[in-house]
C-alpha cells in the first residue's frame, strides 16, 4: 500500500545531517531561553502550539479558562556539529501548567540541563523531579543572575538532594562560553555512565 | 519511528456494507493514505526531491513555501518556526509532501535506551561543542 514506506527513504536523505537534541529545563523565568540563545548558533526560534491540539489529555487542560487563546510557546536553538551531526536545544515551557508538554519533548533527547535561579531554586525542584524519575540523564546548572554565585556547588547538591553522578556546575545563562560548558558536562557525564555500563555489562 | 498507515474501520471502507470490500478503502479519505503523523517529530529533518516532479497548484500556497524551504535539509520545528506556523499545523502538510513523494523524512539519531548511544556519537558531540 502506497502509505506504508513512509519512514526514511534511503536515496534521497543522504545528505541530511543525523539530528540530536537537549531539554533546557527548569521553573519559570529561570533563564531557560537566555540559555538556549547564548549558546545557539541562530537566533532562538519559537514555535506556537494551540492547546487544542488532538492527543492532550483533558486532565492536562485542567486550570486552563482561556482556551481560545492559550498557545504553548517552544523555544529552541541549533548547534552544527558537524556536516553530519546537528544538535538542537529545546528550552521547556516554564510554566507549570504546560509540563504536559515535558514529556513528549523528552523522548529521543540525549539528556537535560535543569537550569537553577541561584535565589530561588525551589521553582526548579519538579524538574529535578521530572527528570530522576524517569531516568533521564540531567545536569544541574545554577544560573546566578547578576553572576553572582552566594552558594557552592556541594550546599546546593544537598539542598537538591542530588547523588554525586548528577553535576552541579555554576553558570551564567547569558554567557556563551559558560552555557558551552555545561553542555559539556552533560555530555561527560553521559560518556561516563556509557563507559560504566561498557565495563560492567549486565 | 514508523507507525502503520491510518487504516479505516470496516464501517468508513463500505458503510458498513460486507460488499464494500471491494471499495478502495482510501476513496472515503481523499483517496490517499496518510503517512503516520508519528513520522515527523520536532528534529525529523525534510528534504525536498531533487529534481521535483511537475507540479503546478497545491492545495495550500504552504505547500510549495515548505518546498522551497526544505530545498536543504531542514528539522520540522525550524520549518514551524520559518512558517510561524504550529508545529501540528506543519506536520499535516508534510505528510501530504511524503505521500506526494515530494519530500523525505530522516529521523532524528536514536538515543533511547542503552543500545542506542554509541560512544562515537557523544565524543563527536564534546568535540563540536568544544570548538564553538
Ligand atoms: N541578570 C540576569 N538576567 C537574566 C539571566 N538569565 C536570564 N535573565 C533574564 O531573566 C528573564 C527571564 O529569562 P528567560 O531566559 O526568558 O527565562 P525562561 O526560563 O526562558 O522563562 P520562561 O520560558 O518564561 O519560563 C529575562 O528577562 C532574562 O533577560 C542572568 O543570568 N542574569
Ligand atoms: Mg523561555
Amino acid at each position: 500500500m502506497a502509505g506504508s514506506d513512509t519512514a526514511a527513504p534511503p536515496a534521497a536523505s543522504a545528505a541530511a545531517p543525523d539530528t540530536v537534541k537537549i531539554l533546557i529545563a527548569g521553573g519559570f523565568g529561570v533563564g531557560k531561553t537566555t540559555m538556549v540563545g547564548a549558546v545557539s548558533e541562530i537566533t532562538p526560534l519559537r514555535t506556537e502550539e494551540p492547546l487544542t491540539v488532538a492527543g492532550l489529555d483533558v486532565d492536562d487542560l485542567k486550570g486552563i479558562e482561556e482556551k481560545r487563546a492559550t498557545t504553548v510557546a517552544l523555544d529552541f536553538g541549533r548547534i552544527t556539529i558537524g556536516d553530519d551531526l546537528v544538535l538542537y536545544l529545546f528550552g521547556t515551557p516554564g510554566q507549570q501548567r504546560f509540563w504536559f508538554m515535558w514529556n513528549d519533548l523528552a523522548i529521543g533527547a540525549l539528556g537535560a540541563v535543569v537550569l537553577i535561579d541561584v535565589r530561588r531554586p525551589e521553582s526548579s525542584f519538579a524538574a529535578v523531579d521530572f527528570f530522576e524519575r524517569r531516568g533521564i540523564p540531567f545536569v544541574v546548572a545554577v544560573n546566578g543572575f547578576h553572576g553572582v554565585h552566594p552558594y557552592p556547588t556541594e550546599e546546593i547538591r544537598e539542598s537538591l538532594a542530588l547523588p554525586e553522578s548528577v553535576p552541579v556546575v555554576l553558570c551564567d545563562a547569558r554567557e556563551r562560553a559558560s552555557c558551552r560548558d555545561v553542555l559539556i558536562a552533560l555530555i561527560d557525564r553521559l560518556i561516563d555512565e556509557f563507559t560504566l555500563r561498557s565495563a560492567s555489562p549486565g | 519511528m514508523s507507525v502503520p498507515p491510518y487504516a479505516p474501520t470496516a464501517g468508513e471502507v463500505s458503510g458498513g456494507d460486507e460488499a464494500g470490500r471491494l471499495v478502495r478503502p482510501f476513496a472515503l479519505t481523499g483517496g490517499r493514505t496518510r503517512p503516520s503523523r508519528a513520522d515527523f517529530t520536532l528534529i525529523t529533518t525534510v528534504t525536498a526531491v531533487d529534481p521535483p516532479p511537475e507540479r503546478t497548484a497545491w492545495p495550500q500556497p504552504e505547500h510549495g513555501r515548505i518546498l522551497r524551504l526544505c530545498a536543504r535539509p531542514v528539522a520540522v520545528a525550524e520549518l514551524a518556526a520559518h512558517l510561524d506556523l504550529p508545529v501540528s499545523v506543519v506536520v499535516i502538510m508534510l505528510c501530504d509532501l511524503l505521500e506526494a513523494g515530494l519530500i523525505t523524512a530522516r529521523p532524528p539519531r536514536s538515543v533511547t535506551g542503552a543500545h542506542d548511544l554509541d560512544l562515537d556519537l557523544l565524543q563527536k558531540v564534546r568535540d563540536g561543542l568544544g570548538r564553538i
